[in-house]
Formats: C-alpha cells, sequence, structure tokens
C-alpha cells in the first residue's frame, strides 16, 4: 500500500497556500538560535533558503564542492525568470503562469505547487531588485520583460543573456552578509556523501573535505537537500562538469522515494558534438529561436554549403509541421522534431546530427547590427566554439541534455519521505511535471529557497525546540561513516586499468541511445541489462591513482560515477514503467500517426515515487494519483 | 596536432613545485584547452601516475571556476574569454606551452594549478551585499532605475570573480574584483544607503588579505574575460574618498559610534 502523503492542504487552489501559512507552528525567535539547519549546494534554491533561515535566526551549516558558494550551476542560466507581474499590461495574472506550466508540464505536475509558485512568483522578483540585481530597464526606468516559449504574454525579466548569474550573485550576497554576521557557517570545497537518519529523522550527514581529504561529521536538526539535477548522468550534457546526482542518491538510498526519474529535458538548440573529445555541451538560448528559422536539406546527404541551397529546397520542418508556433514550440516538441529529420537522413554537417538555425531573414529583415544588439554575445559565443561566423553562415545545432524534471519525491511542505530532510529546487520533482518551460527553473529554485521553505521547515521543527544539540557520537554517525570510508577506500586500493571517465562515457552512451529523447520497450530493457554489466565491470576495473587523504579529482569523480550509473537503471525502469508519451518522456510506441506523442491519462496520470529496497532487490513504486480540479485535462497541441 | 606543455607540479601549499615536461600527441584544434588537459589525465591515470590538478566547472565561461596562466597570460592567448572557452585552434602544431596556477599571495596554492580564492569571498562577507531580509520587498517598479545606471551597474555585475585580474597585476591588486561590486552597488539606489560603510570594509578587507595596491597600470581590463572595465577603480577611488570624509563627519557627530 502506498504511503505517499502528498498534504496538499484543504480550500480552494487560492486560498491553499495562505491558509496553510496561516495555521502551521512557528518557532519562536530565541529558540530558531539553538535550531542547526543544514543545506548542502548553494545554487539558487540552496543559497536562498540558507540566507533566509539565517536571518529568521536558524542556525546554518551550508555546503558545496566548488571553491565558492558564488559558482554553483545556477549560474549559467541564460535567459530569464518568469513572474505573474503583468508589468506588460497583456492580461497575465496567477493562474494563467499556473495554467501554462501545468499545460506546458503535459499534465503531470501537482496543481496546487504550481499555483503556489505562480503566487509568489511576483515576490521573488521584488525581492532580487532589493537585493541589487540589475535587471533589464527601459527608458523610463522601469522592469523590461520578453516572452519565451509555450506562452502567450510577456513575463520573462531578463538581465542580457547573464539571468542566472545576476539571481544566483544575488542571493549569494544575501549568503554573504550571513556568513559576515556568524549565522551560516560556510564549507567550501566539501561533499556529502552521506545523510545520518536518527530515529527515522535526518539528524545530519558525512561529507568529505575535499583539500584534505579528512572525513567530517555534522549534525543538525534538518537537513536540506538543494544540489540540482542529474541531467550528468548522460555524460554529454549543458550542466557543468561537477554536476552531480550524489546527495539525492544518497538521500534516496535512506528512505527517500525519487520521484519521475525518467523525465529528462532535451534542450533543442545545442551546439553539436564535434568529436569524441567533448566533455560538456553548450546551449545556445532559447531566444535565438524568435528569430532563428530551422531547417534541413530537402535532400537527403545533401553535402552542399547551406548558403548554396535555394531556399524551394529547404524543409522548414517546424514551419510546416506546427504552423501555429512554428519554431517557438515548446523545448520537447523542437528536440523530437529535430531528431526525426536526422534519424530519416536529412542531418547536416560531418556527423549529420545537426539541423541548421537560420538568421539570414532576420539580418534581411532588421539589419545586422539590429541581430548582434540582441544576440551578440551568443553569437560570440557560438563563433568561439565551432570558427564559424553565424551572422554568414546558419548555425548548426542539436538537442542535447539540459535539466531534469525528475528529482526528490516532496510534499506539499517540500519534505521527502524521510521526516526532517527537505529537497529543493531541481532536486525535487515538483512543478515542472513531464516538462519545464523556459524560464521556470529559476523562477522555482528561488520560489523554494526564498518563500516556501523559511515557513514550512517551521512547522517541522516546532517539535526540536527542546531537543537540545545533536551528537555526533552515536552509532547512527559511526555506521554512516564506516561507510563512507570503506566505498573511498575500495576506489583507492581497487587498482584497475580503466579512468572513471572511461565508464561515465560508456553510461552516457547507453543512456542517450535508449533512454534519451525517444524510448522503447526493447531499448530499455537492453539497457537495464547494459548498465548492470557495466556496473560490475566499474566496480572491478577502475582506476583511482593517489590517496584518500589530499585533493583528489579522480576520487570525487568516481564516488559520483558509482551514483550516476545506479540512477541510470532507474531511470530506465521507470521510462519501462511509463507506457505513455508525455513531455520529455517520449515512448516510441505510444504516438499518433503522426508523430506526436499520446499520454494515457486514464492508467498514467501519477507521480512515479520510487523506494529503494536495496542492493540487489527491485525498487518498489508508489504512485501519487495527480487530481486536475481547478483545470481540464486536455491533448497539447501546437499545430 | 602535437604539443609540448610544461606544466606546474605541487603536491600541497606547502610543498616545493616545480615545471614538468608532458608530451600530448594527436590533439584536435577542435577541443578546448580544457578538453586536452582531460586526455593527457586519463592517460597519466591509466599509467599509474598522479592526474594534473586543475579547477574548471561550468566550462562555458560563466562560473569563474577555471583559471591557468597560459604561456604566461591569464586564461591563455585570446582576450575576452576564460580558460574553458579557449580552443586549440589558438596554438600550432609544436608547440610549447607553459601552463602555471594564478600567481599571487593572496592566493596560495591548494594542489598543482588550484589555487584558493577564498580571500574574495571574505572581501564579499563584509559589504558585498544590500543589507534587505528575505520577505516584505516593496514592489520591483515602486523603485525605477535610469536605464544608463541599470546598465552600468550590470556591466559591473558581470565580473565572475575568477581572479584573473589579481594574477594578472604585477602587485596582485584586487581592485578590478572589489571596485565592480562596490560600483554595481554605488550605481543603483538600493545600495547607496550602505555605500560608506561598504567601500571602507572591503577596501580594509582587501588589505587584510594580502592583496598589493593599485598603480594603474590597466593589465586587469586587457585580460578580464568579461571586460571589466578600469572605470570601476575610479569609481569606487571617489567613494573610498567620500566615504573617508563621511566616516570623519559621522563621527564627529556620534562620538564615535
Amino acid at each position: 500500500m502506498s504511503t505517499l502523503n502528498s498534504k496538499i492542504p484543504e480550500g480552494p487552489l487560492d486560498k491553499k497556500w495562505s491558509d496553510h501559512k496561516d495555521h502551521i507552528r512557528l518557532v519562536n525567535p530565541a529558540n530558531k538560535r539553538h535550531i542547526d539547519i543544514i543545506v548542502v549546494g548553494t545554487g539558487l534554491a540552496g543559497g536562498a533558503a540558507a540566507a533566509s533561515l539565517a536571518e529568521m535566526g536558524y542556525s546554518v551549516k551550508a555546503f558545496c564542492f566548488q571553491d565558492s558558494p558564488r559558482r554553483a550551476h545556477s549560474i549559467a542560466a541564460q535567459g530569464g525568470i518568469n513572474a505573474a507581474k503583468n508589468y506588460q499590461n497583456d492580461g497575465d495574472s496567477t493562474f494563467r503562469l499556473f495554467y501554462d506550466t501545468i499545460k506546458g508540464g503535459d499534465y503531470r505536475a501537482r496543481e496546487a505547487n504550481v499555483y503556489r509558485l505562480a503566487e509568489v512568483s511576483a515576490n521573488i522578483i521584488d525581492q532580487c531588485v532589493a537585493q541589487g540585481v540589475p535587471f533589464a530597464r527601459d527608458y523610463g526606468g522601469l522592469l523590461d520583460n520578453r516572452s519565451f516559449g509555450g506562452v502567450q504574454v510577456q513575463r520573462t525579466f531578463y538581465a542580457r543573456g547573464q539571468t542566472g548569474q545576476q539571481l544566483l550573485l544575488g542571493a549569494y550576497s544575501a549568503m554573504s552578509r550571513q556568513i559576515g554576521k556568524g549565522t551560516i557557517k560556510m564549507y567550501n570545497r566539501h561533499e556529502m556523501l552521506d545523510v545520518v537518519v536518527v530515529n527515522g529523522k535526518a539528524r545530519g550527514i558525512i561529507a568529505r573535505n575535499l583539500i584534505t581529504g579528512e572525513i567530517e561529521r555534522h549534525s543538525a536538526h534538518a537537513v536540506i537537500i538543494a544540489t540540482g539535477g542529474y541531467g550528468n548522468v548522460f555524460f554529454l550534457s549543458t550542466n557543468a562538469m561537477g554536476s552531480n546526482v550524489t546527495a539525492a542518491w544518497k538521500i534516496h538510498k535512506k528512505g527517500a522515494f525519487f520521484g519521475n526519474p525518467c523525465y529528462t529535458q532535451i534542450h533543442p538548440t545545442c551546439i553539436p558534438v564535434s568529436g569524441d573529445h567533448q566533455s560538456k555541451l553548450t546551449l545556445m538560448s532559447e531566444s535565438l529561436r524568435n528569430d532563428g528559422r530551422i531547417w534541413v536539406p530537402k535532400k537527403k546527404d545533401d553535402n552542399r554549403k547551406p548558403v548554396d541551397i535555394p531556399e524551394e529546397e529547404r524543409d522548414y520542418y517546424l514551419e510546416r509541421r506546427y504552423p501555429a508556433f512554428g519554431n517557438l514550440v515548446p523545448r520537447d516538441v523542437a528536440s523530437r522534431a529535430a531528431k526525426e529529420r536526422c534519424d530519416a537522413g536529412y542531418g547536416v554537417g560531418k556527423s549529420k546530427l545537426a539541423v541548421y538555425l537560420d538568421f539570414s531573414d532576420a539580418i534581411k529583415r532588421l539589419g545586422k547590427d539590429a541581430v548582434a544588439a540582441k544576440y551578440g554575445n551568443l553569437f560570440q559565443m557560438y563563433a568561439k566554439i565551432t570558427d564559424e561566423d553565424p551572422y554568414a553562415t546558419p548555425m548548426r545545432i542539436y538537442p542535447a541534455v539540459h535539466y531534469t524534471m525528475g528529482g526528490i519525491w516532496v510534499d506539499y511542505d517540500l519534505m521527502t519521505t524521510v521526516p526532517g530532510l527537505f529537497a529543493l529546487g531541481e532536486a525535487n520533482f515538483s512543478d515542472h511535471g513531464a516538462n519545464r518551460l523556459g524560464a521556470s527553473a529559476l523562477m522555482q529554485g528561488l520560489a523554494d529557497g526564498y518563500f516556501v521553505i523559511p515557513y514550512t521547515i517551521g512547522d517541522y521543527l516546532a517539535d526540536d525546540i527542546r531537543t537540545g544539540k545533536i551528537s555526533t557520537s552515536t552509532p547512527e554517525f559511526d555506521e554512516a561513516e564506516k561507510q563512507v570510508k570503506e566505498r573511498l577506500n575500495h576506489f583507492i586500493n581497487n587498482k584497475g586499468t580503466k579512468p572513471v571517465d572511461h565508464f561515465h562515457k560508456k553510461l552516457g552512451k547507453i543512456m542517450w541511445d535508449k533512454c534519451g529523447m525517444a524510448r522503447n520497450e526493447k531499448g530499455l530493457k537492453e539497457a537495464i541489462a547494459e548498465i548492470q554489466e557495466l556496473k560490475k565491470e566499474f566496480w572491478k576495473d577502475v582506476r583511482v591513482p593517489g590517496s584518500l587523504n589530499e585533493f583528489n579529482q579522480e576520487l570525487e569523480k568516481a564516488g559520483r560515477v558509482a551514483d550516476f550509473i545506479e540512477l541510470g537503471e532507474l531511470m530506465c525502469k521507470d521510462a519501462l514503467n511509463r507506457n505513455e508519451s508525455c513531455g520529455g518522456h517520449f515512448r516510441e510506441e505510444y504516438q499518433t500517426e503522426e508523430g506526436e506523442a499520446m499520454r494515457d491519462d486514464a492508467n498514467y496520470a501519477y507521480v512515479a515515487a520510487w523506494e529503494y529496497k536495496g542492493e540487489n532487490a527491485e525498487p518498489v513504486l508508489h504512485k501519487e494519483e495527480l487530481k486536475f480540479e481547478n483545470i481540464k485535462i486536455a491533448q497539447r497541441s501546437y499545430k | 596536432m602535437n604539443l609540448l606543455l610544461k606544466i606546474w607540479r605541487q603536491k600541497g601549499p606547502n610543498e616545493q613545485g616545480k615545471m614538468v615536461d608532458y608530451p600530448v600527441t594527436d590533439i584536435s584544434e577542435d577541443m578546448s584547452f580544457l578538453e586536452m588537459l582531460d586526455i593527457l589525465n586519463d592517460q597519466l591515470v591509466v599509467k599509474g601516475e598522479e592526474p594534473v590538478s586543475f579547477d574548471h566547472d561550468c566550462r562555458e565561461g560563466i562560473c569563474g571556476m577555471c583559471s591557468l596562466y597560459i604561456n604566461g597570460q591569464a586564461h591563455g592567448p585570446e582576450r575576452l574569454i576564460t580558460t574553458c572557452q579557449l580552443h586549440m585552434r589558438s596554438f600550432k602544431d609544436g608547440e610549447t606551452i607553459y601552463i602555471e596556477p594564478w600567481r599571487a599571495k593572496a592566493f596560495p596554492v591548494v594542489k598543482d594549478l588550484v589555487v584558493d580564492r577564498g580571500a574574495f569571498d571574505r572581501i564579499m562577507n563584509v559589504g558585498g551585499f544590500v543589507s534587505v531580509n528575505t520577505g516584505g520587498a516593496q514592489d520591483a517598479n515602486c523603485l525605477p532605475v535610469s536605464k544608463i545606471d541599470a546598465d552600468k551597474a550590470f556591466d559591473a555585475a558581470t565580473c565572475i570573480g575568477c581572479g584573473a585580474c589579481v594574477a594578472t597585476c604585477k602587485n596582485s591588486s584586487a581592485m578590478l574584483f572589489v571596485s565592480a561590486k562596490v560600483s554595481q552597488l554605488a550605481l543603483l539606489p538600493q545600495g547607496k544607503i550602505e555605500a560608506t560603510e561598504r567601500v571602507l570594509n572591503m577596501v580594509e578587507q582587501m588589505d587584510v588579505e594580502g592583496f598589493g595596491n593599485c598603480t594603474n597600470t590597466g593589465a586587469c581590463e586587457v585580460e578580464c574575460p568579461k571586460g571589466i572595465s578600469l572605470e570601476n577603480i575610479a569609481r569606487m577611488n571617489r567613494e573610498y574618498i567620500v566615504a573617508g570624509v563621511m566616516s570623519e563627519e559621522k563621527k564627529e557627530v556620534t562620538g564615535g559610534f
């Protein structure tokens, strides 16, 4: 029987959050000082949470694996952040942002959470401006907006092509202030390697000091995981090299259910892979699809230069298939269409795994200077990487792994299935359903960190005001530390023949080929078997040089890849279980005659939450039924 | 292409370091500089040698984690990019490439090419913020900011905190880094209230950390991957002088409190 309780408050949708806030328990200021909270990860969600909780008076310990909290990968987000401000007077509202997000997510997100997200979105902009985040402004000095895919209003706030950077530096500045005051104790270059559960409650973590290699025990009354997504399971993705699933995977193994692991977002416009040496992929912002037109030659294996291919021999396939939205269809739709053309033999470039994104019409219409003013930094980035001039020849682009909608299952209070253990931001599964809309990731991370967890965590901690300091000298800490050390020792002593990257690349290839943009039963079953085989090989043959008690980047990677391998298997199992196509999850068996995704609302309108049952046991599926009371569930159409 | 790499190897902060030769072969010009180092490292691991430690993360020029002094230049020979955005087509077949860590007293070496830039965080902790708690902020449009100021503040705010300015400066000065934050907040109405304390505290911390002073050579601006302008240093100097006067006045009024 299912043990999931999403704790969605009673009452009408637009009153749930305010009523909930009015009735949950509080912790008084004098007691807050005696309560410790651990926050792992310092991106938008973790940074915002750490700063806000410290301001409130809690005693916070924050951890990041980078050399400074300012480096978290939220910093790389380009386009913008959505908020239902209606500054453009175009009819935007909380309900519309809610509706667009549910629809964009292909009706696989929880209504109450998404509504709350839309509700607090406006506060985020206010908060960031107060911190000194330099958003784009118009000549009257007021904030400017732009439009993003899948919506019909202008609600995206931005800071040139570096919105994520500016928002993260805002959260970092709020953290810095608290670090200076001593209310946040910051642990840079520390990696969480396990959570410690005492009497069923999360009471601390085991972390490795990445400089000295020392294994440390840290206790707290609650633990927050805000460690981002797991796109690097594919090896190649737009994620940073260090982005990993380890914290999320460790808590999964200690009892936190993993929600919808198969929901992966493949971003349609990235710079294609140039060779086997490639270590990561670079995104070209969605905003480019406002003016760029996507096409492939009508003839297979057409090796002419793109500028030599006449207009009538080009297939603008998005405009052809989706006349209403054209080049601005949502990400999942655009990505699948590119794959379909390349698989059919119409791809371009050396690898034939690319399509053109062409600005010649826009340059003719607006002039080169106007295009440069809008997209200059992206064009420059493209030219640096490919050595081609996108003003003179079309860009070559191909989809790449970008974001993971799946993550740790949480209830309305953002608490996992382990009491006292919370998950925020991309690390949790909530809000985006099966597909995330552009400019919504920043919104969710900051909503969770600034405006949700500061309230909801109090309700849990109200029971802990008399607990006192949590000791780290307990059998639970001993055991967790012992396991962490055994595993690290195994890596160092293994003396295999192949470096960590060898296995990571192999895993990435299996995942991309069989659990990527299109999946089918046969492929997924093969992938599961191949991953199980790879896991054995990895543990037998991985080579990690150096020692435990020093700065050792190969050792860090080994632990992360070991977790990615296990996660990869669960992703395939989840994809195999979901016999429908929805959002980023496309099962080839479930499509219409025109190749569009076919959902099965009767059987799969649920969150798949997986429970870990041990090393060689099958994970157990729990279902959280999704109820749509305020939105009529419908087939998505962008035709 | 085939290259000879001369790389700084140093076991730990207090160990003696040295340059070590590593020939690499079959390097594609489409590779990024860090991908070339990935290949070298995988080869070293298979041979049972210790790979070269270097900092990196986003590999798209925004996180500020990567560093490296390449042939005597911070972030290598190209302008306005970080090391992770540098591609091998910027080098010639047969070339010898010298790779060293950032060199500055305030950035001690952790291992090989990795340095400790914690000093930057500590400077931020004493003033790189607006003192505003979460919750209760007024509507964002209640605070109009002229587009010119907003754009200038943004330009200063694009600093990625990589430390190339310090590594490049003959005095190891952190003026460009500190002035970028001071400028961003001084240009915005939100930051004005605390402008005096901010600039005094941040400059004081900068000195405590052991960074040198600015002698206006301008090398930092040239090597900055984000093109942060020297104008910010001028603005910080102005803010600093004004703050000095203001704080004297304040002392007279409050008797030192």
